[in-house]
């Protein structure tokens, strides 16, 4: 058996909230999974969680995050694996707490120990800046910055960006944070009529390289009302394959960077229409 | 039923930290009390507003000299927050000294160069005073460099801020906000590669996005400060 090799923490964050973090959260998750990783994502949204109705696991949610913080249960209670997918688990969130539930010393304690267990760790931020997601954010190794094509989300995530290298440990021993960008809702009709951003422009502005674009599809919401993650609901759909290509790219892979619908090459300057 | 409970009153308080000027007067007391007076009216300005504190490390006053300095720096031209390095009993209880603060060479060098100027922050200071910024500036950061010029070799991205006692260059877009020559200085300049400000400024005169002529948008301008306007050019 081969070693195993020191976990990637991952954290997914935006600043705004409503662009697809917990969707891409358990997209990504299950991408890996489905690569044959050992996965575990944790819903940091304490108070406000969502990604158990992702996972279809909202009735298996026993305990939680915030108990294993407090020591009323353990890590192993707490971890709920996918009944569908082999390789794939949650950490729940707890819906009756608030964020100033999750200490420091508890989740350092947390992460390295899910840090042990498996090959990633994907925390799921809350929208924000303040407690819940610098806490998400701070044990990570790598980013995925989650923005849509519209200048309030991309100047959030850029906020997002600054506070990646100021607030985490990686950043506080002077060491560079992987950052990633992953285009949601991407609109490929609406992006020529002007109404909204163009990749190039977005990746322009946050100057970190782009992960994947997520094309706007009807089938990722149809995903999470089936409470099964797009990439294995419909694994064939346009935003299942962003998503699958998205999580080879983070796991090193080489794979050339696809336009939904594109007609137009990719990294061609093109600035129309942005908004001053 | 309603009953009122009186809850504590909660009390939240923000450390804020502030620039002072040191001041060292040397001997003999009566010369220095009147070149600085010259100095000071050929300045006007140079301290106003600013804390101001009085280190007696390089001379030892008698006590009437001290008296004198002391109702000079207490005149309503100064600020005086505290006195150092003398017999705290001549001292009133409110200017004690002061814990702590760490000592900052370039406004030293600052006070010493072109002592007889009208500007005080001119050109040919002794020591070259700079900051580079090698990433990007992201919004919601403030970037706040007095002692000189600001150099970026990335985007300044949409409120994000630069304030700097010098001039600013920024070899990306700017997007956020450049303040220069934030302490006065009026032959501060900023530069940049692609010009998309929210706003620009020059010791004290600012421009905002809407007066700011929208051909120059995206490219790479200059801007200065000229009788009292802020004048921007195309450098293509």
């Amino acid at each position: 058996m081969a070693e195993k090799k020191p976990a990637t923490t991952v954290v997914v964050t935006s600043g705004k909230g409503g662009v697809g973090k917990t969707t891409s959260t358990a997209a990504i998750g299950a991408a890996l999974a489905m690569e044959g990783q050992r996965v575990v994502v944790v819903d940091f949204d304490i108070g406000l969680r969502n990604l158990d109705l992702m996972l279809g696991a909202e009735r298996r949610v026993v305990y939680d995050l915030i108990n294993v913080i407090q020591g009323t249960a353990n890590l192993s209670q707490a971890l709920i694996r996918d009944k569908k997918l082999h390789g794939l688990h949650l950490l729940a969130a707890s819906q009756t707490r608030d964020k100033n539930a999750l200490t420091e010393k508890g989740v350092a304690m947390i992460m390295g120990e899910l840090r042990s267990r498996f090959d990633w760790v994907i925390c799921d931020s809350p929208a924000g800046i303040e407690r819940g997601a610098v806490m998400a954010m701070k044990h990570a190794d790598a980013a995925i910055i989650i923005a849509n094509p519209e200048i309030s989300s991309v100047r959030d995530s850029d906020r997002i960006i600054g506070l990646l290298d100021a607030k985490t440990e990686r950043g506080k021993r002077g060491q560079e944070m992987e950052k990633h960008l992953l285009i949601t809702r991407y609109d490929t009709a609406r992006t020529k009529t002007g109404e909204m951003l163009g990749i190039d422009d977005i990746a322009d502005i946050l100057s970190i390289p782009v992960l994947g674009v997520v094309p706007e599809s009807n089938k990722v919401l149809n995903a999470s009302n089936l409470g099964t993650p797009i990439t294995m609901a419909d694994r064939d759909s346009p935003p299942a394959r962003a998503y699958g290509a998205a999580a080879k790219r983070l796991c090193g892979q080489d794979i050339p960077l696809e336009i939904p619908a594109g007609r137009k090459p990719f990294f061609a300057n093109w600035f129309g229409g942005r908004a001053a | 039923m309603t009953i009122l409970a009186h809850t504590q009153s909660q009390f939240r308080f923000q450390g804020r930290s502030f620039l002072a000027f040191v001041i060292f007067p040397t001997a003999p007391i009566g010369r220095w009390l009147n070149d600085l007076e010259k100095w000071v009216n050929e300045s006007p300005g140079f301290f106003a507003e600013k804390p101001l504190m009085v280190d007696f490390s390089k001379v030892s006053p008698e006590r009437d000299e001290f008296n004198s300095l002391l109702a000079y720096f207490q005149s309503n031209k100064f600020r005086l927050i505290a006195v150092e390095n003398i017999d705290p009993a001549w001292l009133p209880r409110d200017l004690l000294p002061l814990p702590g603060g760490r000592h900052r060479q370039e406004i030293e060098a600052a006070k010493k160069q072109s002592p007889i100027s009208g500007n005080a922050n001119s050109h040919g200071r002794g020591t070259v005073n700079s900051l580079m910024l090698n990433s990007p500036v992201r919004s919601g950061q403030e970037i706040f460099f007095p002692a000189g010029d600001i150099s970026v070799t990335g985007s300044v991205a949409s409120g994000a801020e630069i304030i700097s006692g010098g001039s600013i260059h920024v070899y990306g877009a700017l997007r956020g906000r450049a303040i220069a020559g934030s302490d006065g200085n009026e032959k501060a300049r900023i530069f940049c590669s692609s010009l998309e400000a929210e706003l620009v400024s020059i010791a004290g005169f600012y421009k905002s996005a809407p007066d700011i002529d929208p051909d120059l948008f995206g490219r790479p301008v200059q801007i200065w400060l000229q009788d009292n306007l802020i004048l921007l050019k195309a450098m293509e």
